[in-house]
């Protein structure tokens, strides 16, 4: 253990020197324009007045989006009560250390080249090389405030694959992944299609058009997220010996639905700050879309578990509106009202019929429906941006004008994404389970993640009942070493029990052990 | 007939119950209690510094038995809920004077 604290503390120190050295080095360069004295020109000029309004509305975009992380954090409430903390710190440090990676290493991957700010030049269509750590030329207000809003959007990406694997993961293990996520699978794939990469300038219809990510956000997140889950295993107790599902209920419904309304609310960021101008008056058009794609698929919802279940799902109604704000993701900008009705609906559907497959039929446990929600959804919504476009924005023709091109566009664009997220996702996934053992061990996974990795629970017992006293911590950790590895040996042999079918209780249930012996292996 | 109160860790505790179901026991009454033995208690960290929570969270379990079955029943108990650690928790054992069932009036052992 000594030792690979002093191996990580000199990667550290000479992380922080090599950096230290580039900043002061780049960092006198001449930047473009730090105080946006020259961007805004003449003081009365409606030429300055027009970036002003641009400005305002992208930061306001970047700022919605930014609290989408506080809808994924309490989307947690599907989770177990004893996991819920480890949930919520995936969620939060995605949106911080992956905001870093983001910083240091993605942007300029992205957007290097796209020439979209000062300071992007450098950059060919398969990756950019321009804009790392904002320093030189992309020193500049527009460079900058791009920079915001785009890594907003990464966080989000990493955001979805922690649904699919909560409650069973290693830290260390989300921590890598999180890092390749933010600084190198969503950036080169957000290249292609955002920043003047291959895809974007496909031959066919207007190139691949995505307006708000459901290819470089959702089905890299959602692709990621279902091969993550897959390869690290359900949790314990989710299948039975026979294959059949068990439900593994959440803690507190009240998050889930605040959660959802505080993500439907960033999208008005997500999708109608897309533009990165409010002098173009789409945006109502692009936030009315959005909006009418999510009431479209939480109402298809509402209906479908009333009439498939007898209950009203509150549960699926809030995955419906989230499948809807998916799919009305790329889209948005370029489909009348009345096909992001039909898009919701499709997507609500869609939603379900994931879960299904996800869950039954192909036995990967994902708690938050993340594949259902985001994955099949970013499918759909490329696919239905070649189906719905209109012409009436951008001269993007879908097929309901007679074209079929950009729906030909939108396809390779969907497959190069999932086959993107795929290799991804099964390099990096089976490297590190090879290597580290991706899972927990079984007394950390019954006992949850809160207390054994982040040290407190999420809902701290009320101290009337307990007794607090500061105790040093050698003392403790020899006493509890002993314990604690007696009952990892007790509950792995639990993990591996035989189970049988009971007709008694309608369930799968462990063998008996015969009294007296051991239990068998 | 006798009352079995067992104090069992809470990850046993479905086990124990399909355990006692399978044996013919499906009624009993559960209770969430916190407390301790011998075990000193688990350390938890708040904003860096280290505590020990010395209540722990157990579950009782409570059954009524007839006599013939106690040995069975207290066995079983101890073997699906036995891990070695500290902290596995006690079994005891108390006379019941009669039972009841509310819905029949049936009393004695017939009620159990």
């Amino acid at each position: 253990m000594k030792d690979v604290s002093n191996k990580i503390k000199t990667s550290l120190w000479l992380l922080l020197i090599t950096i230290g050295v580039l900043i002061l080095t780049l960092g006198n360069v001449e930047a473009s324009d730090p105080t946006g004295i020259a961007t805004y020109g003449a003081s009365d000029s409606v030429a300055g007045l027009k970036y002003a309004v641009n400005f305002s509305w992208t930061l306001l975009g970047a700022f919605l989006v930014f609290i989408m992380q506080a809808g994924f954090a309490l989307l947690g409430g599907f989770l177990r009560q004893k996991n819920m903390l480890s949930y919520m710190a995936h969620c939060f440090i995605d949106a911080t250390f992956g905001a870093m990676v983001f910083y240091f290493i993605g942007f300029g991957l992205m957007f290097g080249g796209s020439k979209l700010a000062p300071g992007l030049e450098n950059g060919s269509s398969i990756f950019g090389c321009d804009g790392f750590m904002l320093l030189g030329k992309a020193y500049d207000v527009q460079t900058i405030m791009l920079w915001l809003f785009q890594m907003v959007f990464a966080t989000k990406t990493v955001s979805i694959i922690a649904g699919a694997v909560a409650e069973r993961l290693k830290f260390g293990a989300y921590l890598t992944y999180s890092f390749f996520v933010c600084g190198i699978i969503y950036p080169i794939y957000g290249h292609w299609v955002w920043g003047g990469g291959w895809l974007s300038t496909l031959p066919f219809g207007s190139g691949v058009k995505d307006f708000a990510g459901c290819a470089c956000v959702h089905t890299i997140g959602g692709i990621l997220a279902l091969v993550g889950a897959w390869v690290l295993g359900p949790r314990k107790g989710k299948y039975n010996p026979d294959g059949t599902a068990n439900p593994i209920p959440g803690h507190n419904m009240v998050f889930v639905v605040i959660g959802t309304i505080l993500l439907a609310f960033g999208w008005f960021g997500f999708n109608a700050g897309s533009t990165l101008a409010a002098t173009d008056l789409r945006i109502s058009i692009i936030a009315s879309n959005t909006f009418i794609a999510a009431a479209a698929g939480a109402s298809i919802m509402l209906f479908y578990t009333w009439a498939t279940t007898g209950y009203i799902d509150v549960a699926f109604i809030c995955n419906g509106a989230l499948a809807g704000l998916v799919a009305i993701t790329a889209p948005c900008a370029y489909v009348a009202p009345w096909a992001a009705v039909v898009i919701g609906v499709l997507a609500g559907l869609a939603m379900r019929g994931t879960v299904w497959l996800v869950e039954v039929k192909m036995k990967i446990d994902d708690p938050l429906g993340a594949v259902a929600v985001h994955a099949t959804n970013g499918i759909w919504g490329m696919l239905a941006v070649g189906l719905f476009a209109d012409g009436t924005y951008g001269g993007v023709n879908g097929l309901i004008t007679g074209s079929g091109w950009q729906l030909l566009a939108q396809f390779i664009g969907t497959v190069v994404a999932m086959a993107w997220a795929f290799a991804w996702g099964f390099g990096l996934f089976a490297i590190m389970k090879y290597h580290l053992n991706l899972r927990v061990s079984d007394l950390v996974e019954s006992e949850g993640l809160d207390t054994h990795i982040h040290g407190s629970p999420c809902y701290p017992v009320e101290s009337g009942l307990v007794t607090l006293s500061g105790i040093p911590v050698e003392e403790v950790r020899r006493e509890e070493e002993v314990q604690i590895s007696l009952l990892e040996r007790a509950l792995s042999k639990d993990a591996t029990r035989e189970k049988i079918y009971s007709e008694k209780l309608g369930r799968w249930v462990y063998a008996l052990v015969k009294p007296g012996k051991t239990p068998k292996k | 007939m006798k009352k079995i109160e067992a104090i069992i860790r809470p990850e046993k505790f479905n086990i124990v119950r399909d355990a006692l179901t399978e044996l013919g026991y499906p009624g009993m009454t559960v209770i969430e209690v916190k407390g301790h033995g011998s075990q000193k208690g688990i350390s938890e960290v708040w904003r860096g510094r280290r505590y020990r929570v010395d209540l722990l969270s157990k579950i009782k379990l409570e059954i009524t038995v007839k006599d013939s079955d106690v040995e069975k029943i207290v066995n079983t108990i101890i073997s699906e809920s036995q891990t070695g650690s500290i902290g596995d928790g006690k079994i005891f054992v108390f006379n019941v004077e009669n039972v009841y069932r509310i819905r029949t009036k049936e009393s004695g052992e017939a009620a159990v």
